[in-house]
């Protein structure tokens, strides 16, 4: 069942939330809804779900405008931060909740429950209690008790972000392959973890100040952003102001090598480099810059540059030598590792 | 608080026995004392027998503790639904509503209790709704007083309550009624019994409103023990207090038994 958005807007007092969203989901697509907090992403998906009522626009499940249906009539599946498993009942009368409140036959009630917990490797806890689950097992609960009701759209508001970072990479596969298991159901997943995005949906919708900024396949989004804030947000690219020339731009009087696309010669526009992208010492394009700290993380040291009064990422392999902190070097970057954006959509 | 010195530990152990025993328990202590006295002349009372305790459980006293326990389950009852009802149906209000109607169910105890009985009187005396005369007076009387406390406890508790889950039950095909039977009242079942357990025992000891409401056949015990007292049997009147004492305390610990199973979390 396909979901669409057809420019939605939703305001809480006049403060408008999300503005005029269009987006479709095609049916059995999983898209994520990427933004940093405040920016509209769990209000469209509680659109979807139905406990916000848009100001304009109408949303589309499976083809049928439910704008004005309430929730419990729309047929979906949500999963929350906080699991939201009824305490008062045990795992399966919660898995089952759904089918009881639709009063589905009590033979297939059982099937469909023991289905569920089976697809989610819960079958072993079904006559505990959620209290007595730990986070990972409690959000496995909250899975199969949306899933136990077959929806057509499962909507997932940050379902990891409550799990410690061991747990949340064993359930990012888990919910791939619950994905591929279930390929007719669409799932809008929200999130603001970039990695959760990247790895999981088909496409990513990014999010800001209550507007799609962009939206495409993780790859597109991640090698040809097609704005700043987009470029920044997803895979922390580092962002130069430069002006334009021909196959060129010109950032603090060093002229760069790039490839200009759509941007005018003369034109202010915005250079956008990813950290693992840029290499130490001579190259093509070089920039001269003082290291200003220095950060071990593992596999990668991420150096913070000082380039011409702008600070400028660095990752480089943990077996690089390291320069040291407050020293005078070289940076550089291939041509095609560079995209030149329209300075007009920098995002701040 | 936390007191790590013993010394210190000590000070404030005598601290409490100095404020509670004299303000507390000594009161209690000495009508437990005088139920079981025929005198008391000297520092503690003479002459034990449990006489006072046979007239207080049966005859007239046997029936004024049915009476109090009839109007305190029905008006604790009554006050429960009445409240949880006004609650629930106070979160679909505004911020002015909700404070509209949380301040209409505060004044029966804002008014002094000796006005809500005149003012009950006053009210069911003419026709219509000629209740004066009958138990349904005193009922009513007790109800609208305790209701507030019902009230309050359980829009306290919906306030508290997590709107995600009557989310996740709609998102699950819920319909509102089934996620009210299913999910919230559930959820709400401990402040439920705590808010009847408080209306049940503030229903037990009402007499200002009750004095001046009730009809000769519907007696409660607080008015009997006004009564003894003020014709100077004291220690009968003792023996009756122990008796709606420890009949409450019975009730209320059955009460937060049923709490103790019904919290989760």
């Amino acid at each position: 069942m396909g979901i669409r958005f057809d420019s939605v807007t939703v305001a809480y007092d006049g403060d408008v939330v999300l503005d005029a969203l269009d987006l479709t989901v095609a049916p059995g697509e999983v898209m994520a809804l990427l933004g940093p907090s405040g920016s509209g992403k769990t209000t469209a998906l509680r659109a979807v779900a139905g406990f916000v009522r848009p100001l304009s626009g109408r949303v589309l499940l499976g083809g049928r405008d439910v704008t004005d249906l309430p929730p419990y009539r729309r047929g979906i599946g949500m999963v929350v931060q906080q699991y939201a498993l009824f305490p008062h009942l045990r795992v399966e009368e919660n898995v089952a909740f759904g089918l009881r409140a639709r009063g589905t036959p009590r033979a297939g009630i059982r099937a469909r429950v023991a289905e569920a917990l089976e697809m989610t490797g819960m079958a072993a806890y079904a006559r505990r209690r959620p209290r007595d689950l730990s986070g990972g097992q409690q959000q496995r609960v909250a899975i199969a008790r949306a899933l136990a009701v077959r929806p057509g759209v499962l909507l997932l508001d940050e379902p990891l972000s409550a799990l410690d970072t061991r747990l949340r990479s064993g359930m990012l596969a888990e919910l791939a392959r619950l994905h591929r298991e279930l390929p007719d159901v669409s799932m809008l997943y929200v999130t603001h973890d970039q990695i959760e995005a990247l790895t999981l949906a088909d496409r990513i919708a990014v999010m800001d100040r209550a507007r799609l900024r962009a939206c495409g396949t993780p790859a597109e989004l991640y090698r040809r952003p097609a704005d700043a804030f987009t470029a920044s947000f997803v895979g922390n690219a580092n962002l130069l102001p430069v002006t334009a020339g021909t196959g060129t731009a010109v950032f603090a009087g060093t002229e760069l090598t790039v490839a200009t696309g759509g941007v005018a010669p003369g034109a202010r526009a915005t250079l956008c480099v990813r950290p693992h992208l840029v290499g130490l010492g001579d190259g093509p394009n070089r920039l001269p810059g003082t290291v200003t700290a220095i950060q071990w993380r593992g596999a990668t040291h991420r150096l913070l540059v000082d380039v011409g009064g702008h600070e400028l990422t660095v990752d480089v392999p943990e077996s690089t030598a390291v320069p040291a902190d407050g020293a005078e070097i070289t940076v550089h970057f291939a041509t095609e590792d560079v995209v030149l954006l329209p300075a007009g959509v920098s995002h701040d | 608080m936390l007191v790590h010195s013993r010394r210190a530990r000590w000070a404030l152990w005598a601290g409490f026995l100095v404020l509670f025993v004299p303000l507390f328990a000594l009161p209690l202590l000495v009508v437990l004392g005088a139920s079981l006295a025929t005198h008391w002349s000297g520092v503690l009372p003479s002459g034990p027998t449990l006489d006072h305790y046979r007239a207080a459980t049966r005859g007239e006293a046997l029936g004024a503790l049915t009476t109090s326990l009839v109007t305190a389950v029905t008006a604790s009852l009554l006050a429960l639904i009445a409240g949880t009802w006004a609650a629930l149906a106070g979160t679909a209000l505004g911020r002015r509503g909700r404070r509209v109607l949380d301040a209409l169910f505060v004044l029966p105890v804002a008014v002094p209790s000796v006005v809500v009985g005149l003012a009950v009187l006053v009210a069911f005396s003419q026709p219509p709704l000629l209740l004066n005369g009958t138990r349904w007076i005193v009922v009513a009387a007790h109800t609208v007083l305790v209701t507030a406390f019902a009230h309050q406890s359980v829009s306290a508790a919906l306030d508290r309550l997590d709107p995600a889950y009557a989310q996740a039950a709609a998102s699950l095909g819920a319909r509102p009624g089934y996620v009210l039977r299913r999910v919230v009242l559930p959820l709400l079942l401990p402040s439920l019994t705590a808010a009847t357990g408080l209306c049940f025992a503030l229903s037990m000891g009402e007499l200002s409103a009750t004095m001046m409401l009730y009809p000769p056949d519907w007696t409660p015990l607080p008015v009997l023990i006004h009564a003894a007292t003020d014709r100077g049997s004291l220690f009968t009147g003792s023996a009756v207090a122990v008796v709606l004492m420890a009949t409450t305390l019975l009730v209320l610990s059955a009460v937060s038994r049923i709490r103790t199973r019904a919290s989760y979390r």
